[in-house]
């Protein structure tokens, strides 16, 4: 066991020499870096035997090797199809973590926001306290995340703004032959009264369809740190459709200042395994928050999500429905933790945890974790794991539909759920098209 | 309404069935042509709706013995699908749910579906639209159903009427209706019965699968069966339901018990 020790420190620290090459755009980000450095020094790689880990084995991530990726040269026409239609002129692209000026463009915005990379943001804002200190923005992922910070995506919205137009963030990969790493970091600060609506993404480019077998890993690390301040409302799309060979880590936290509403939408579609923690914090009273997430996965995929709200504050609000469907020898792991503390008073939750199986050797492993201190409270939770109902089935036959086409309706329309709340139309209609060419395989 | 030398479309011959090993019908006979609406009587567990999903080809029953001839060919190898796109309907007692399909799409799903079957070209979404728009008269249907989840959060009539509305689409030659009226009120009645009696034609038939004579007021059969135990027992003219109503079905057990014996 100590030889294993001394090699996963060994390929820690091996990470650690790779993310750190990444140079800095801004001095003071050293001082992010070196906070990141002692956070690393105290954790170790999570195995199987950590809690919140045993149901993902990242054994495959720690036997591969992976050097930092560079940026590349990307045209506006190689990535033209990647532009949701809404965002045409409000949108920022990163590629292999780097951004991408050219292939970025805020014209549609009017002002009163900001969106732009560490560079162009104007030095009247406050940058310095707000990334790297949302809370819940630790771990060792991300501690890897801000130990190697160059750069970040910054969307910030000033003091009653209300934008209309989408904001569309694209995180593109380009796989190669060595395996790399790269690491995206966003900021997103709402001020008092903003109004946002957000897309965030993650794709690969160069294997064809993301679903398509895919030979060359990558990892990409995550984190975004979302303060939606008082009164403001945000509504965020995170769409994660990386390719079935590649590593997809990523942290969100979020807090939620007094009145604020939080909407957000998860769609999660691959890599080889993917883990997504979404941690929200309430900073004052009568949050609104939603969450509908979705996961769809096959072959031997793995997909675990990880949301933790911790309401501290009276007459919060929150409902989470979580959908997974689950194909072949995939498995997906949800673990949804609500915590109710003690001055959580008339905080009214739900939280829905529904799991579709369509293999014998598809797994779920879904855990509802209410923590409820406050007393005049209203919890609900539930969990289902399920098949497709063979009446539903016989009811789509007896209609005219084969067997093959009443699965596939079926089963996009347990997915179409929750893709019809996205508040971005082409999203919805990418997605939809999506669903259905996943679906006309199984 | 009777029609001589019709044509014969259901011709069902000492059909015998069993769900898990247990015998469900035991030598069932019917003969239905074209033109005219028989209604099936019978108590609860008589094997009513069993054969009604095993007319429209549930998987969960095995035939064991008889034959089912549909136009004279036989329907027992054909899936569910297959029996629906040539022409056989079932309006089911529950209707499923299901929700993010809308009921838009799923009707035309199924209309294309048969469409496809009967070398046609599909509908684009534009003409079926309009196609739908003249059904829903039928049914007294509000456009509206059209955009929500297929029978989602529906009332029990506003399911019925949908199967009528399916059944409208998909103009088939046999339809079963098993328990239609189950769960309705009386205006939810005469709609939907008044939808049936509207599709009922020369040239198909339909059975009326019911536990109670009320909606033999309103879709008037031309013959009635009783069944019992898996077989159908006595059969009649549409007075024989009246009869029953008043009698109760232990009255039919009693004749055929002295048929029996005779």
């Amino acid at each position: 066991m100590g030889t294993q020790t001394i090699t996963k420190q060994g390929y820690l620290s091996e990470l650690v020499q790779q993310v750190q090459q990444v140079p800095m755009i801004k001095p003071w980000l050293k001082e992010a870096r070196d906070r990141a450095s002692i956070i690393l020094e105290e954790l170790a790689l999570p195995t199987k035997r950590d809690e919140g880990w045993q149901f993902t084995d990242l054994a495959n991530l720690y036997a591969t090797n992976f050097v930092a990726a560079t940026n590349k040269i990307v045209t506006n026409h190689d990535i033209a199809h990647l532009i949701l239609p809404e965002a045409q002129d409000s949108h920022l692209v990163f590629i292999n973590g780097f951004y991408s000026p050219g292939l970025s463009s805020s014209q549609a915005l009017p002002e009163g926001i900001f969106i732009g990379n560490l560079s162009q943001l104007p030095e009247s804002y406050l940058i310095e306290s707000y990334l790297g200190h949302q809370q819940g923005s630790t771990g060792i992922f991300p501690a890897l995340n801000t130990l190697g910070i160059s750069d970040a995506a910054i969307v910030w919205v000033n003091k009653n703004v209300q934008i209309e137009t989408p904001v569309h963030l694209l995180f593109i990969t380009i796989p190669e032959e060595t395996p790399t790493i790269s690491q995206s970091r966003i900021l997103v600060v709402l001020e008092p009264g903003a109004k946002l609506n957000l897309v965030e993404q993650y794709v690969a480019t160069g294997e064809g369809c993301p679903d398509a077998p895919a030979s060359h890993p990558y990892f990409t690390n995550g984190v975004v740190e979302i303060f939606v301040q008082e009164n403001a409302v945000l509504n965020h799309s995170r769409i994660q459709r990386e390719t079935s060979a590649a590593f997809h880590i990523s942290r969100s936290a979020v807090s939620q200042g007094a009145h604020s509403k939080y909407h957000c939408h998860t769609i999660s579609l691959g890599a080889k395994i993917s883990r997504h923690n979404l941690d929200i914090f309430q900073t004052g009273e009568s949050t609104e928050t939603t969450l509908n997430g979705l996961t769809m996965i096959s072959g031997e995929q793995l997909a675990d999500k990880h949301s933790n709200i911790c309401l501290n504050h009276p007459y919060g609000t929150l409902q989470q429905v979580h959908k997974t469907i689950v194909d072949d020898q995939a498995s997906v792991v949800f673990n949804g933790r609500i915590f109710v503390g003690k001055k959580a008073q008339q905080t009214n939750a739900g939280q829905l945890s529904r799991n579709l199986l369509l293999s014998a050797k598809a797994r779920v492993n879904t855990k509802p974790q209410l923590e409820i201190i406050a007393d005049d409270v209203k919890c609900a939770h539930g969990a289902t794991v399920s098949q497709l109902d063979g009446d539903e089935i016989f009811y789509l036959q007896s209609r005219g539909l084969d067997q093959a086409a009443a699965t596939s309706l079926l089963v996009e329309a347990f997915a179409l759920d929750i893709v019809n709340k996205l508040p971005v139309p082409s999203l919805r209609h990418m997605l939809s098209r999506c669903m259905a060419c996943k679906t006309m395989v199984i | 309404m009777i029609i001589e030398n019709s044509d014969v479309i259901l011709s069902v011959q000492d059909l015998t069935a069993s769900v898990e090993g247990t015998p469900i019908l035991k030598g069932l006979n019917l003969e239905m042509k074209a033109g005219e609406i028989h209604a099936i009587m019978g108590p609860n567990g008589s094997g009513k709706s069993t054969f009604s999903k095993i007319l429209a080809g549930h998987p969960d029953y095995e035939i064991t013995g008889g034959e089912i001839l549909f136009y004279g060919k036989s329907i027992l190898e054909m899936e569910p699908e297959q029996r629906a796109r040539s022409g056989i309907f079932l309006a089911f007692q529950y209707p499923l749910e299901i929700p993010g399909v809308s009921n838009l799409d799923f009707l035309r799903v199924a209309y294309n579906s048969k469409r496809k079957h009967a070398g046609l070209p599909e509908l684009d979404n534009f003409d079926f639209e309009d196609l739908v728009h003249e059904k829903l008269d039928i049914v007294k249907m509000d456009a509206a159903f059209l955009d929500r989840s297929v029978n989602e959060g529906f009332s029990g009539g506003e399911k019925k009427r949908n199967e009528i509305l399916q059944m409208a689409l998909l103009e088939p030659k046999l339809s079963i209706l098993d328990e239609t009226d189950s769960g309705l009120d009386i205006d939810a009645l005469k709609i939907v019965a008044n939808g049936v009696n509207q599709l009922a034609n020369k040239d198909n038939t339909m059975l009326v699968i019911t536990h109670y004579q009320r909606l033999l007021d309103y879709i008037i059969p031309d013959f009635v069966h009783v069944m019992e135990a898996g077989r159908i027992i006595t059969s009649g003219g549409k007075e024989l339901a009246l009869e029953l109503e008043a009698r109760g079905y232990e009255w039919v057990r009693e004749e055929e018990a002295l048929e029996v014996a005779r």
